[in-house]
């Protein structure tokens, strides 16, 4: 039950009297209450979306959008589920982009690095236009990543794009037909299981499960009755 | 007022609170906690099942309607088959992708069906980790028992030993796929502490654990070139006349379509029920997390484990409005961030299980002591900056880089402000029941992920749902394609169908709704 106190009530008149604001939506005008995000204000607009639409949390890139705000000639990129609507704004979602993946054995790979280049001949033909870091909706320094791909920094690109959504966005505006977040990808899990640490831990816990160091502790556990069980439990802090 | 204003509070109280030490509550105060202020405790939310295998069994009445739901697919259809698979996976998340990994490495011929796109999911969401016992004074036993203790002593045993042994191969066999877990300074894996567990236990890729690892799956199942059907939603499963699992039916999102796939045997890992909004509470999951493998299991003469009890995350956003029911990860609460009520009081031990947390915050706001937004929501602060202060400056954007940037684009910084939070729905706790190979008692009818019950018992410990999907996945993958190389394809019919239409007619049709649902009904019809 809410209490009757008015003290600890946020300020937020725009919740109370929601401002009607105009947008284009894929060129078509509509009226939205401002400040709603642009997924829901096609929602609002009476348009059913299936693509376009996945977590609704900012993490799988299904919802990639291109949009400019009132007067600007700028246009920008954004999650959809992750951006308000303002008086003005024009938007359309990106329709998905056949950039070419390449596939791999990523565990039978000989030399990662080298592969690379066979497996994404066009990587090093970047042009620095750096087109891909400005439409990143990451933030992430596209550019910049694809140039410590080709030389070879695998540990520094898995680092950068662990920010990566998979948008794509980066891909239809590389002049040089990179799709800088699949090298992205390819660096990052040839780095896991090419060039990281072997965790010695964990080969040690995955004998001794083999091997049957934990038995005894299961059989005592697994013996007890509930009430047993219950003060056993109780008794872990 | 002000929210700066409002904030105030939490900042000036900082240093006072950072010496406090909050025990956490005896099993009794818990459980009445709980009694009184956890939505699974709202008996007005509930009701009987009318019939089918779980007649008479309460759960949410939203969850009711679905199961008792009828088929959007008539008794006469057509039923050859467009494509043929050893085995069908039904769902593109963590547990879908790791089942069709295992078929397929087990030499079955398998097919990936889903609702959206491939990984599209409430996998890619997970922020907190996976816990897997890695660190030499952990072992599975004492994962076994904190899980336990979470999910009141209700756990399947079964299940959850073999989740939590086999959990060390699984963080191997990923690391080998190339997912960049962070590491100690030894190469050891690195783990955190999380809520209800003993020791620190979570495996973590910053706070993107679940994208790297979906990311990483999703490129795997496609160089695998397993077969895809995405925008493909299970509509309705097929039998043949023992009874058993011989494939499904799917509507293609695109052109309405519908689409007969004959399979050996099914793996449905069709995920939660979040966006059913039981209670009317916002929640935390994707777009198609609407409880879909539930029902076609339910028809089939499934039975369903622990379907009265549902987790709330302790802390989804409440303010900007654009947030609402989005997570903020229990990572922050794993690092020391603190609950804070209107007066500047904490009020639970931050680490406690979920559903206590959960409780808690309820009381708070239920008593007078949360804090209001006009659109009528109701929370309680979580002090972010609490960790820089403790760290250092930069640790809530070194650490929660997701989070921060969630919250930058609405124009807050959580690392300087606090941020206003109210339990969201969050998981399904229970499930399809399901057995060690992650059968159930339908013959090749398997099921893995959330959509499964039983080994989480009334209460899932954070970080145990990732490793649940690695684990059921590979076990339903193997099993299923074990048996499915061995046998014939048996035939496609509707009979479960049928019979599960008699029922409905003998109990008067009472749901009047079409399921599974598909996708939630956001779309403005009037206007
Ligand atoms: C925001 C958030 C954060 C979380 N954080 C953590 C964490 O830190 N640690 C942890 O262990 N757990 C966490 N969880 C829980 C965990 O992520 C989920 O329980 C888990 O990902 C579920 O995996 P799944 O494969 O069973 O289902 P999902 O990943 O949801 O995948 C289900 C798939 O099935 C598809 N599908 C649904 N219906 C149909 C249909 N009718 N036909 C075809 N396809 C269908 C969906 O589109 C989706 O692709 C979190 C959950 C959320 C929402
Ligand atoms: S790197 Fe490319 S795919 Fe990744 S988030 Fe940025 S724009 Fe999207
Ligand atoms: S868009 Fe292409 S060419 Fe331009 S900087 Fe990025 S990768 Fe290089
Ligand atoms: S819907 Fe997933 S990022 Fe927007």
């Amino acid at each position: 039950m809410a209490t009757d106190d008015t003290q600890n009530v946020i300020d937020q008149p725009e919740v109370l009297k929601p401002r009607m604001v105009t947008i284009e939506i894929a060129g078509k005008k509509a009226d939205v209450p401002e400040g709603i995000t642009v997924i829901k204000a096609m929602w609002y607009a009476g348009i059913d979306v299936v693509r376009g639409v996945g977590c609704l949390g900012g993490f799988c890139g299904a919802c990639a959008t291109y949009y400019r705000t009132k007067d600007d000639p700028k246009v920008r990129t954004c999650l959809a589920c992750q951006t308000a609507v303002q008086d003005g704004m024009s938007f359309t979602m990106m329709p998905p982009f056949p950039a070419r993946k390449a596939t791999y054995d990523i565990q039978t790979l000989q030399d990662p690095k080298q592969d690379l280049f066979n497996l994404y001949p066009e990587a090093p033909l970047c042009r620095n236009c750096n087109a891909c870091t400005e439409a990143c909706p990451q933030k992430i320094d596209v550019r910049e990543g694809v140039w410590k791909a080709v030389f070879g920094d695998f540990k520094s690109v898995s680092e950068m794009f662990m920010d990566c959504v998979m948008c794509g966005m980066c891909t239809p505006v590389c002049i040089a037909d990179i799709a800088p977040n699949l090298v992205a990808l390819y660096v990052s899990r040839a780095q896991g299981a090419h060039f990281a640490e072997q965790p010695v831990g964990l080969d040690t816990r995955i004998k001794e499960i083999q091997d049957g160091r934990f038995n005894d502790e299961w059989n005592k556990v697994l013996k007890m009755n509930d009430k047993e069980l219950a003060e056993h439990c109780a008794a872990v802090k | 007022m002000d929210i700066h204003a409002l904030q105030q509070i939490v900042h000036k109280t900082r240093d006072a609170r950072r010496k406090q030490t909050i025990p956490k509550f005896s099993s009794a105060d818990r459980d009445q906690l709980i009694h009184k202020y956890h939505p699974d405790f709202r008996a007005s939310a509930y009701r009987p099942i009318a019939f089918g295998p779980n007649e008479s069994d309460k759960t949410v009445v939203e969850l009711a309607m679905l199961l008792e739901g009828d088929s959007s697919i008539q008794d006469d259809l057509d039923l050859t088959p467009q494509y043929t698979a050893d085995v069908l996976v039904i769902g593109g998340g963590g547990a879908g992708c790791a089942a069709a990994l295992h078929a397929h490495g087990a030499g079955a011929k398998t097919i990936l069906a889903t609702k959206l796109r491939l990984g599209d999911s409430n996998s890619v969401m997970a922020q907190g980790g996976m816990q897997i016992s890695v660190a030499p004074e952990d072992s599975p036993v004492t994962h076994f028992i904190d899980t336990l203790k979470g999910g009141h002593m209700q756990n399947d045993h079964a299940l959850l030993k073999v989740m939590v042994e086999d959990g060390p191969s699984i963080a191997k066999w990923l690391l080998e796929l190339g997912v960049l877990f962070d590491r100690q300074a030894d190469g050891n894996l690195h783990v955190k502490k999380g809520g209800g567990s003993s020791k620190p236990r979570l495996l973590t890729c910053s706070d993107y654990t679940g994208l790297e690892i979906m990311r990483v799956l999703k490129d795997e199942v496609i160089n695998q070139k397993i077969q895809l059907l995405e925008f493909a939603a299970a509509v309705e499963l097929l039998s043949d006349e023992s009874g058993a699992c011989t494939g499904a039916i799917f509507k293609d999102l695109d052109n309405q379509r519908q689409v007969v796939v004959a399979a050996k045997a099914v793996i449905l890992a069709t995920g939660g029920i979040g966006r059913l909004h039981i209670q009317g509470f916002p929640t935390s999951n994707h777009y198609g997390a609407t409880g879909d493998g539930l029902c076609l299991a339910y028809r089939m003469g499934a039975k369903l484990a622990h379907i009265d009890t549902f987790q709330y995350h302790p802390s989804g956003a409440v303010y900007p409005e654009q947030l609402i029911g989005a997570l903020v990860t229990e990572g922050i609460r794993s690092e020391g961030g603190q609950l804070v009520n209107a007066k500047g009081e904490r009020f639970v031990n931050e680490l406690d299980t979920r559903d206590v947390v959960s409780s808690s915050i309820i009381r708070e706001c239920e008593e007078g002591r949360g804090i209001r937004t006009m659109s009528g929501r109701v929370g309680v602060w979580l002090d972010t900056p609490l960790l820089d202060a403790e760290h250092g400056p930069g640790t809530v954007e070194k650490h929660f880089p997701a989070m921060m940037l969630q919250f930058e684009r609405f124009g807050i910084d959580i690392s300087k402000d606090p941020v206003l939070i109210y339990p969201t729905l969050h998981y399904q706790n229970g499930g399809v029941k399901i057995d060690t190979n992650s059968e159930t008692n339908v013959n090749n009818l398997f099921v893995a992920g959330e959509a499964s019950g039983g080994l989480h018992g009334r209460n899932r410990l954070m970080g145990n749902s990732l490793l649940d999907l690695m684990v059921f996945g590979k076990r339903s993958g193997l099993t299923a394609a074990g048996r499915a190389t061995a046998m014939k394809q048996g035939k496609l019919t509707l009979k479960h169908l049928q019979g599960f239409r008699a029922e409905a007619r003998k109990h008067g049709n009472v749901s009047g709704v079409i399921s599974p649902m598909i996708l939630p009904a956001y779309t403005r019809k009037v206007g």
